[in-house]
């Protein structure tokens, strides 16, 4: 039996309702609780959470359909106390418990339903649960398979670079860099080289730093003066031994200033205004804006535009690169940054990389002409092509 | 000297505007809302062309922001990831006992981040490689697995929900002649130059649409600092 006679109050009523010494007696129906709960490690993570489990209460979008949500409480033995732990809505099965101090320790968890007047429901039966760490996580076998195909590739191609010359088509604006970095000489200006706001494990900030060895050997070779303002210190240290490295290699270790790689700012907008302000004043000829961009993109192409300097950019951020086209001299659009740092550098891994990445998007246009077919003749009902398709879209969907 | 003759008059025309506004409006009390507006005023300053307001205002927002980033950097890295852990919470003692995997959880990231600092000395500056290569080769690791699931299967999945319609064979033809354009090992000449031309005009309308909500974005910023100006500031608008 849910239904209590519970809570009787005295209500305060204005004269012309209740005379004040009137009892109200309020009937309380409590809803059923949820019901089968269950507690176990939530599968494929760190550790440090429980996942519960349970059937919805009989009132829970049925029988009095009052119930709007369940309370979850934890414990440290199946007698409690228990501590209300979080909360989630009605029809809702499960529950992650992510504040699980100790891993490996056995916690108790109890569920009550509750009612939009907040009445809650006799508590559930305890499930009892503990925390684990797994070093696989089950549902990404995809990623695992699909990766190990394109590492073969990589190292296949990489291998493959070693013994002999790869081709790489020509990329637009490579040459570019070459006429930018004479332009800038012939006019007695300094090249400026905007590594963007990325830091040193982002693709396309590694990928810069690739064509700034590159710029930097062509300006050390012009005996041109190179600037670069940076927003992360550590890329700003990795910047000068790069430019560093290339100094060496042209024969002009002498001409170095490392105080030309310096750090500017690490606030985005702060950053913006610096480098405009050093564009303006320094009218660089040559500017290489070249990593990760944000929304100062148009404010550095456009100064850059206005003090007649050749631009060429590059950035992966895909949000960032129509203002790039629109006020840039060359745009290396996405990936073609990428394969523009492993053209300029000739280095066997990063051309056979290229060439691993090309192959792994042979596979990939492959899959999708196989799953457009097989989507094509399953929605035509043919055969058991309409399973197959889905197959393959759930093996894409896993994890 | 047309130039000066056009800044001065356009200058006095503000001015007027200006006053007239103050006049009107009920400008702020606040002292701090004059200070932004006027580095705001300076900033958009640049629009005319490099001058002392604009450097003025670049350099105190570059070197704010330094100072702020300082800050930022002492209180959440340094003391609360190196000094509370190992002098005021002491999380390698658990129970009154010594852990030392804790304990060499703070001390190898900190010795590994004062490297960074070998770059002031002219002989042990190759130290500095470590820490960027830790931080690199850590980083592409991680990113492994996430790039897979979000750039391969994510969209791999998405553009396999196809229907036997239109949009699903524009996406479909889309999305191949777009890959061929990135598809490197092969001169862009006959069927495949002529795949890539197709996959290079998805590309540039869809850069046009992001252009088109991307510049909507700023002009809603654009109508925050106006609103900032014109009713924060000067109290023109109500």
């Amino acid at each position: 039996m849910n239904v209590l006679l519970a809570l009787l109050f005295l209500m305060q009523q204005t004269p012309n309702s209740l005379p004040s010494d009137t009892t109200e007696v309020i009937e309380v129906v409590r809803p059923a609780p949820p019901t089968d709960v269950i507690a176990m490690d939530t599968p494929n993570d760190v550790g440090g959470s429980v996942s519960v489990q349970w059937e919805i209460s009989e009132d829970d979008g049925k029988g009095l359909n009052n119930v709007i949500l369940y309370n979850v409480f934890r414990g440290q033995s199946e007698e409690g106390p228990f501590d209300y732990i979080g909360t989630v809505g009605a029809g809702r099965t499960s529950y992650d418990d992510q504040t699980v101090e100790k891993d490996k320790v056995t916690y108790y968890y109890i569920l009550k339903a509750q009612t939009k007047e907040a009445v809650e429901s006799e508590a559930s039966n305890v499930a009892s649960g503990k925390a684990a760490p797994q070093w696989f996580h089950h549902g990404r076998w995809n990623i695992l398979i699909l990766g190990i195909l394109f590492a073969l590739f990589f190292a296949f191609y990489i291998r493959m670079a070693k013994g002999k010359k790869l081709f790489i088509r020509k990329i637009a604006g490579l040459d570019a860099v070459e006429e930018a970095v004479g332009r800038s000489t012939e006019m007695g200006k300094p090249v400026l080289f905007c590594p963007g706001i990325g830091y040193l494990y982002d693709i396309a900030t590694i990928a810069a730093l690739t064509i700034l060895g590159r710029v930097a050997k062509k300006t050390a070779e012009y005996e041109t003066r190179i600037i670069m303002p940076n927003y992360d210190p550590v890329v700003m240290s990795a910047a000068q031994e790069i430019v560093k490295q290339s100094y060496t290699e042209a024969g002009r270790p002498d001409n170095f200033n490392e105080k030309d790689i310096f750090y500017l700012t690490q606030d985005q907008f702060g950053f913006a205004a610096g480098v405009d302000g050093i564009m303006l004043r320094e009218k660089p000829g040559a500017i290489f804006l070249q990593g990760v961009f944000y929304a100062e993109s148009l404010i550095l192409a456009e100064t850059g535009h206005s003090v007649g300097a050749i631009q060429i950019a590059g950035t992966d951020r895909v949000t960032q690169l129509p203002f790039f086209i629109s006020a840039c001299d060359y745009t290396l659009i996405g990936e073609e940054m990428f394969a523009a740092s492993s053209y300029l550098s000739r280095d066997p891994v990063m051309l056979g990389s290229i060439k691993g990445s090309d192959a792994s998007k042979v596979v990939i246009i492959s899959v999708i002409l196989i799953g457009a077919i097989l989507g094509i003749l399953g929605g035509l009902n043919i055969g058991p092509f309409g399973t197959w398709f889905q197959s393959l879209v759930n093996w894409f969907g896993r994890g | 000297m047309k130039e000066r003759k056009g800044l001065i008059i356009g200058s006095v025309i503000l001015l007027i505007i200006f006053i007239g506004m103050l006049i009107k409006g009920e400008p702020s009390k606040s002292i701090l809302v004059w200070i932004a507006a006027l580095l705001t005023l300076f900033i958009y300053s640049f629009l005319y062309r490099d001058n002392i307001f604009y450097k003025f205002a670049e350099h105190l927002f570059v070197g704010v922001s330094v100072g702020y980033g300082i800050s930022v950097y002492w209180q959440n890295a340094f003391i609360r990831k190196v000094f509370d852990p190992l002098f005021i919470t002491k999380t390698y003692i658990v129970d009154g006992q010594f852990h030392l995997w804790p304990l060499l959880a703070i001390v190898i990231p900190t010795l590994m981040g004062l490297l960074m600092l070998s770059i002031f000395t002219k002989k042990q500056a190759w130290l500095i490689r470590i820490p960027i290569a830790f931080v690199v080769g850590m980083s592409a690791g991680i990113s492994v697995p996430s790039t897979f699931q979000a750039y391969i299967f994510e969209h791999t999945k998405n553009t396999l929900y196809i229907t036997l319609s239109i949009s699903s064979f524009i996406m479909i033809v889309g999305v191949i002649t777009t890959l061929v354009y990135f598809f490197f090992s092969k001169e862009h000449k006959g069927l495949l130059g002529k795949t890539a031309n197709i996959g290079i005009w998805f590309i540039m309308i869809a850069f046009g649409a992001s252009f088109g909500y991307t510049v909507m974005a700023r002009i809603s910023l654009l109508i925050g600092r106006m609103n900032f100006l014109l009713y924060d500031w000067l109290g023109v608008i109500k």
